[in-house]
């Protein structure tokens, strides 16, 4: 049984929602932090299955997977910073407990 | 074939476990260390699709950047790491439900499309092609990623940054 498109977008349709319900679920900022990056590491899985299973001849998918690590990199060291800005002003980093604008 | 088909399976049940484990631990260290094995196992993901430059930029920016970040944030707010702390929220149930949802609406889909597929092989030379790109039609996207990627080093830097 040879590997197909199908599989591969199968795997990455779990690893996206299995991120899904990290961001969901998680109090932890940081937690849904990780549930983000996995939801981004599915999509990369998807661009890159398209690109080999259907223009391997050309690098236009490598590069669309590139700018999506670009922009996860950039996500992830600002999500990272503005937790411990949170951290340092609020003392927590629960999402429920972050409010301010509700009060 | 065999062996590829063996490699993806492994591949699948390694990556998707080890998500599985970073959503569900209730020690976010250890979710964090979870997350790592998950990226290695993409990036075998990446090896599998003939993509070895990516493969090798996921285990750098993602294991060795992204990762290590993540755990340096969670040491930087260690306290929220106790066990006995409740990490989930109360409408896991209902989040949960939402994802298998989400996830079988999107098999039902995928499996119905008979999606084309090109049985050409990669170029040789595919990492030289993808310089080659980078540097030629793609120039301007690529100086605005790094110009995106300055932005963000020195938002974080000022977000993170210490109140004088």
């Amino acid at each position: 049984m040879a590997v197909t498109l199908y599989w591969y977008l199968i795997v990455a349709a779990a690893l996206f929602c299995i991120g899904l319900y990290g961001v969901l679920s998680r109090r932890n900022a940081i937690g849904i932090l990780m549930g983000v990056e996995l939801m981004l590491n599915a999509v990369n899985i998807n661009l890159l299955a398209f690109w080999r299973y259907q223009t391997p001849s050309v690098m236009t998918g490598q590069i669309f997977a590139i700018f999506a690590f670009t922009v996860a990199a950039a996500e992830a060291a600002v999500g990272l910073a503005l937790v411990i800005a949170i951290y340092r002003n609020r003392d927590t980093v629960i999402i429920e407990d972050i409010n301010q604008l509700k009060e | 074939m065999m062996v590829h088909t063996t490699v993806f399976i492994v591949l699948g049940v390694v990556t998707l476990g080890a998500a599985l484990a970073v959503v569900t631990s209730k020690n976010l260290f250890h979710s964090a260390l979870f997350l790592m094995l998950s990226f290695v196992g993409v990036a075998g993901f990446y090896v599998l699709l003939e993509a070895p430059f990516l493969a090798a930029v996921q285990i750098l920016v993602y294991v060795g950047a992204i990762a290590v970040l993540i755990i340096f944030a969670i040491m930087l707010t260690r306290r929220l790491m106790a066990e006995d702390l409740v990490q989930r929220n109360a409408q896991w149930v209902w989040s949960a439900l939402g994802a298998l949802l989400l996830f079988g609406v999107l098999v039902v889909t995928l499996v119905q499309v008979n999606w084309p597929v090109v049985e050409a092989a990669v170029p040789e030379d595919s990492i030289t092609a993808l310089g080659q790109d980078l540097m030629g039609p793609y120039v301007i996207p690529f100086e605005a990623a790094s110009i995106l990627l300055l932005v963000a080093l020195v938002g974080a830097v000022i977000i993170a940054r210490e109140e004088e």
